[in-house]
């Protein structure tokens, strides 16, 4: 029964993914783009990753395809046609694809506990975070306190954009669509 | 959008409800699925669709460029201040025991610290690229 899931869920992704590549429509490739984050999502929820479903849906699905749209408001909604043949990219992403599918042979089988990443620090989190934090969710526990600092490392990263699009496009305390050009700024 | 009755009106019976849950993934993120992260963005996507329905000078009166640029810095700031309060009370940088009494309670009270910091800096981003990607035009 699972195993029908993954493979309609997976069949849709190919699908969008397909179609994403076809439109030259860039509004629906955003609608699109959405909808192959919720697929995605529903993945992670189908492998009981719940919190990374979560991310996936919230970000991907939602934030993401907001920013799309605004991203569309300030260019265009057709995309040019390319002046190359799509000979060369084809090639190059089936090559790709390739060594990715040759690559997952050697992978762990999904959720064996006798996988080396099942062995050491997953084993010692199950067994510890109860011990340690009296925290039930083992994924806040680890994101919040063991790996504490990467997690602070993120957010300043997060941060960095925000500063980085405050910087680039300028300030909206200077009103709506009141930004003048510097002076010296060659038009 | 002044013309769009329903929408108008579905937006105001969701968004308290799209808030609340915001808050309830903020702080129920030690027991259920969610955090600091999925949070923020929930709470920013209720305000980007307020925005999107009644327009960016509406929900600017709400949330004037202050109060974001406060969050967008200030969630940066409680997270690192939480890791420099342990150094200050003798233990690691970000190891939270003694924070509080017993192990488990320092590890609560820092990683409930930390996550709002975490949901503070990544609501203020979402809705500081929204509002300036929504208001900017180019010349």
């Amino acid at each position: 029964m699972e195993a029908w899931v993954d493979i309609s869920i997976l069949g849709l992704m190919a699908i969008t993914a397909i179609a994403i590549a076809m439109l030259r429509n860039l509004l629906a490739v955003v609608m699109l783009s959405g909808i192959y984050s919720l697929l995605a999502a529903s993945i992670f929820v189908v492998m009981d990753a719940v919190d990374v479903a979560f991310t996936e849906a919230a970000v991907g699905a939602g934030i993401s395809t907001i920013l799309f749209i605004g991203t569309l408001t300030l260019t265009t909604r057709i995309e040019k046609k390319p002046a190359h043949t799509p000979i060369l990219p084809l090639v190059v992403v089936c090559i790709t694809g390739a060594v990715l599918i040759f690559g997952t042979l050697d992978a762990a089988v999904y959720g064996d506990p006798q996988s080396p990443a099942m062995q050491d620090v997953a084993r010692y989190y199950l067994e510890n975070t109860k011990k340690h934090t009296g925290i039930p969710n083992v994924v806040t526990a680890v994101l919040a306190s063991y790996r504490g600092y990467d997690t602070l490392g993120e957010v300043v990263v997060i941060f960095t954009a925000g500063i980085g699009v405050i910087l680039l496009l300028g300030s909206w305390r200077r009103g709506l669509g009141t930004m003048k050009p510097h002076k010296d700024d060659k038009a | 959008m002044k013309e769009y009755l329903v929408l108008r009106v579905i937006t105001k019976l969701l968004l308290p409800f799209i808030l609340l849950f915001g808050l309830y993934v903020q702080f129920h993120g030690d027991f259920g699925p969610g955090g600091g992260f999925q949070a923020g963005v929930i709470f920013a996507a209720g305000f980007v669709l307020y925005s999107l329905i009644f327009g960016v000078a509406a929900a600017r009166k709400v949330l004037p460029v202050g109060i974001l640029r406060a969050g967008l810095a200030g969630g940066v700031l409680i997270y690192a201040v939480v890791g420099v309060a342990n150094l200050i009370l003798g233990a690691n940088y970000l190891e939270y025991t003694p924070l509080a009494e017993t192990m488990k309670e320092g590890q609560h009270l820092g990683i409930f610290l930390v996550e709002l910091g975490v949901g503070l800096t990544v609501a203020s981003v979402m809705m500081t690229v929204y509002f300036t990607f929504a208001t900017w035009r180019a010349n």
